[in-house]
């Protein structure tokens, strides 16, 4: 174990280095924990602007016949908005928080493949730029249009020649197909590193989940990622070359398109939401005192999921007339997903029975989760059973399912994470009230915003429209939606404003802040560049408790 | 011109006697297919919400049953609990119990809404998307329509519309929710759909695939009238446009316009199809799609600039002088 002193005396050489040696210093960077910071970093500001985009959305549907943007704007903003969450927000984050974590917590000096790991960053990041350059180049020769507009699935033929003139569309593929690159990476790195550096004595079964989650996460990212690269290879081939994969003027099918974009985007939704399982796996325990309930089954759950979210990509494609037998397998196996994942929130529920919870920021996010996460679990049932989602299928209602899922779950999650780890990666201590505050304002400006949108499209406001009549009943509905938005803008601005001010102004966080159990607590905060003096050795999943409570250690129960 | 305007309030006054259903709320359904989705959406709903109370409950009262009071100062550490197979093997089974019984469910809804097959008096309609509208075609009529979908109701066993859903250019999707569950048009493919409406009236539903610029302007009613309502009215639609003599100034204008490229007004010189059939126009309610209502003012305004109804739709404006557009304006609202 790395000695533990206070107070961390810092190299006074660091305070004369200029800018520029700062800049080089992170720009060649090979440490997973500077990657790592940067991941994070990037995808914040990526949050940030894709939720202006989405802020810019309300305002634009907060009175009928709405006139803040045109359609063609709006069209453009949904798209960037999406795409821009999807791959340039949750892919980072979890590339980001791997990263950081998955070497600290096995008891390794870096990931498998440092350099890898700096190509992986650098090339997501350029995927970004380039999809953002769109807006400047997007309109190529023809002036028609800038930033894509196609949606971020970006349904076939509306991506052809014949219906997206200009290169919005190529910035589209181009920069998912390159930022897709680094997520596959750093998704071969975090599965090399977990399966052949972890500490002397750390067996699979040792693993904590975080690691567990991250490595089948990674596993995903590997097998779902290929179909939608080999996808946007033949998006390029049909506008470039005439290829005609999913031109149907020229006898294409569009129904492939969706095909392939479903056979990854289904996993991927599974992809984005698995960190936000790893972090709660960490948190909940910790806050409640207990070990996690039923590790194993946890670990089962989540290959389990991995596995079933492999099938169940058609139940995106309810609508386009595929058989009965057809619709009812994709129904079915959408349906068992819920077993596992019912699983999941039961032992996350039953590791708080009989602690003792201390509702500091991370875990209210933990809980917040839960209960978020649970609704869209069931709103994800009810689109499971075909004939309810030829009814809710695209409309507002399942907006607020996935919202549901990935901002009331993934994000929360991410929140939990990134107030949890903040202290040993930074070093500083957040603020504790001004963390509640944002909790409060987020829990009621989420469900302010999302609850409304269930009611909206069940009395059929269908999704992706930019203007709507009054009188149709979605007025309040989208009234309320909008105030919401408002009210989580607010929330977002205390996040950023408490994150740069605590890394500034912050009191010291020490290096074991929560009493935590897992290996990342036993360097100091931030750690050093080489993680460990020593190697750690460990012989239960809570080596830290085993230190603590030498005459009760864990290694006697497991 | 006298009669035409009377046959026009007439008309107005025909339809102004169904029941507009503007708030299209997929729980108050009208039809079969809206009625079983109904059905198992609110089995589905009755399963998922006490699912949500004992779940969400539990959540809520172990969060504060098992809080750390503010008093507590202690560092004694809870009993450490590992797990225990017979409680996790519990909460398992009960759900795999539970969705096994969904998915009954759902195949035998999913089959007997898809499986249907037409009985042969049925009335049959093509749907064609477009970017930001519909062709509706009555194959059994020779008629030629757009944007709004004429049924009979279908009461006392009488017979149910079935749809052809067929796209010229991207996927679109027909959806009445009080009528009917989604199902895409898509281009290269045929889709099936089928509607029997219970109660006369007027059901709205927008394109709810995305498809461009306009897609928010793409709506969509029906309206369903007692069968011999309905069979009036196809007659109407089966006449050629019938020429009033003292517009022929009027139409020679409209004739030698780019008018005729897009448009088809039956037994003229106008036979374009990539636009709105224009023969029987103001039989209809709304025009650009159920962008706007179908007024002198609203259509004048739309002949003169589209643009400014509906930003970015595919007809441009014709740049016509007052003059002509006057005539031209006199000339559709011939066309009834």
């Amino acid at each position: 174990m790395a000695s533990i002193d206070y107070p961390l005396e810092r190299p006074a050489v660091s305070l004369e280095k200029g800018f520029a040696q700062h800049l080089y210093e992170w720009v060649a960077t090979v440490d997973h924990k500077k990657l790592g910071l940067m991941y994070v970093v990037s995808a914040l500001l990526f949050f940030v602007i894709a939720g202006l985009m989405a802020f810019v959305i309300r305002l634009q549907l907060m009175f009928p016949n709405g006139h803040v943007v045109g359609p063609d704007t709006f069209n453009r903003l949904f798209t960037m908005h999406g795409t821009t969450m999807v791959f340039l927000v949750g892919m980072p984050l979890v590339a980001g928080f791997a990263n950081y974590l998955v070497p600290l917590m096995i008891g390794a000096r870096d990931m498998a493949f440092p350099r890898l790991n700096a190509f992986g960053f650098w090339i997501f990041l350029f995927g970004g730029f380039l999809l953002y350059y769109s807006y400047i180049g997007g309109s190529g020769l023809y002036g028609a249009g800038s930033a894509p507009d196609v949606g971020w699935f970006a349904n076939a033929p509306l991506t052809e020649k014949a219906f997206s003139r200009g290169h919005s569309t190529d910035y589209w593929a181009l920069g998912i197909l390159v930022s897709g690159v680094g997520s596959i990476a750093s998704a071969i790195n975090v599965i090399a590193t977990a399966f052949s550096l972890r500490c002397p004595g750390m067996t699979l079964s040792r693993m904590p989940l975080f690691v567990w989650v991250m490595v089948v996460d990674s596993w995903l990212i590997l097998v779902a990622l290929p179909p939608l690269t080999a996808a946007q290879i033949m998006l390029m081939l049909d506008r470039y070359l005439g290829a005609n994969f999913f031109n149907t003027q020229q006898g294409g099918s569009a129904v492939l398109w969706q095909h392939f974009f479903w056979i990854f985007g289904h996993p991927e939704v599974y992809i984005l939401i698995f960190p936000a399982f790893a972090i709660l796996s960490e948190v909940i325990p910790v806050f409640s005192r207990k070990p996690l309930f039923g590790r194993a089954a946890m670990v089962g759950a989540v290959v389990a999921i991995g596995f079933i979210s492999l099938g169940v990509w058609a139940h995106h494609m309810f609508a386009v007339g595929m058989s009965s037998w057809s619709n009812t397998f994709f129904a079915g196996s959408s349906m068992l997903v819920g077993i596992p994942t019912g699983l999941k929130i039961f032992n996350w529920t039953a590791t708080m029975y009989g602690g003792k919870l201390r509702l500091q920021t991370p875990l209210l996010y933990c809980c917040a989760f839960l209960f978020q996460f649970l609704v869209a679990g069931l709103t994800g049932i009810m689109l499971a059973v075909a004939p309810f989602d030829w009814q809710l299928h695209d409309s507002y209602f399942l907006i607020a399912h996935f919202h549901y899922t990935l901002m009331g779950g993934l994000v929360m999650g991410i929140f939990a994470g990134i107030y949890y780890w903040f202290p040993k990666a930074i070093g500083k201590m957040y603020n504790e009230k001004l963390g509640k505050w944002q909790f409060w304002l987020m829990i009621i400006g989420f469900n302010l915003t999302f609850l409304p949108q269930h009611i909206a499209g069940m009395l059929g406001m269908p999704r992706r429209i930019y203007t709507y009549a009054p009188g149709r009943g979605w007025e309040l509905w989208n009234l309320l939606s909008s105030l919401g938005a408002m009210v989580q803008f607010v929330a977002v601005a205390c996040l950023v404003w408490n994150l740069v001010h605590s890394a500034l102004r912050g009191e010291p966080a020490g290096d074991d802040p929560w009493d935590g159990w897992t290996l990342e607590w036993a360097t100091t905060s931030p750690p050093p560049e080489y993680n460990f003096e020593k190697l750690p050795v460990v012989r239960s999943s809570r080596p830290l408790w085993d230190m603590k409570h030498p005459h009760d250690p864990d290694w006697k129960y497991e | 011109m006298f009669i035409n305007a009377v046959i026009a309030l007439l008309l107005q006054a025909q339809t102004s006697n169904l029941p507009e259903h503007p708030v299209a709320n997929t729980f108050k359904p009208l039809a079969s297919p809206g009625q079983q989705e109904k059905d198992i959406a609110i089995l589905t709903l009755a399963i998922t919400g006490a699912i949500f109370v004992v779940v969400g409950g539990l959540i809520v009262y172990g969060i504060w049953r098992y809080r750390r009071r503010p008093g507590d100062v202690s560092t004694q550490e809870p009993a450490q609990v590992y797990g225990s197979n017979q409680i996790e093997a519990a909460w398992t089974v009960i759900p795999i119990l539970i969705v096994f019984v969904l998915i009954g469910v759902t195949a035998r809804v999913i089959g007997s809404i898809e499986n249907a097959s037409p009985p042969p008096s049925t009335v049959k309609v093509r749907l064609i998307g477009h970017q930001w509208w519909w062709t509706v075609e009555y194959p059994q009529f020779g008629v030629t329509s757009a944007n709004e979908i004429h049924v009979p109701v279908a009461t006392n066993g009488s017979p149910a519309t079935y749809l052809q859903l067929e796209s010229v250019d991207v996927i679109h999707s027909f959806w009445i929710p009080q009528l009917a569950g989604k199902t895409d048009l898509i281009p290269n493919r045929t889709n099936y759909a089928w509607i029997d409406p219970k109660e006369p009236g007027i059901y709205l539903g927008n394109c709810a695939e995305y498809c461009g610029t306009q897609h928010a302007n793409m709506l969509l009613r029906v309206i369903a009238e007692p069968p011999a309502d309905f069979n009036r009215w196809a007659d109407e639609q089966k006449r050629a446009a019938n020429p009033d003599p003292a517009l022929a100034r009027a139409r020679e204008i409209f004739e030698s316009l780019a008018c005729v490229n897009c448009h088809t007004i039956k037994g003229t010189g106008a036979v374009g199809k990539f636009g709105p059939d224009l023969t029987h126009l103001m039989s209809r309610q709304t025009i650009g799609s159920g962008v706007t209502t179908l007024t002198h003012e609203h259509l004048r305004e739309w002949v003169d600039d589209p643009q400014t109804i509906k930003p970015g739709c595919l007809m441009p404006s014709m740049q016509l002088t007052n003059e002509q557009l006057d005539q031209v304006v006199a000339y559709l609202e011939s066309l009834h």
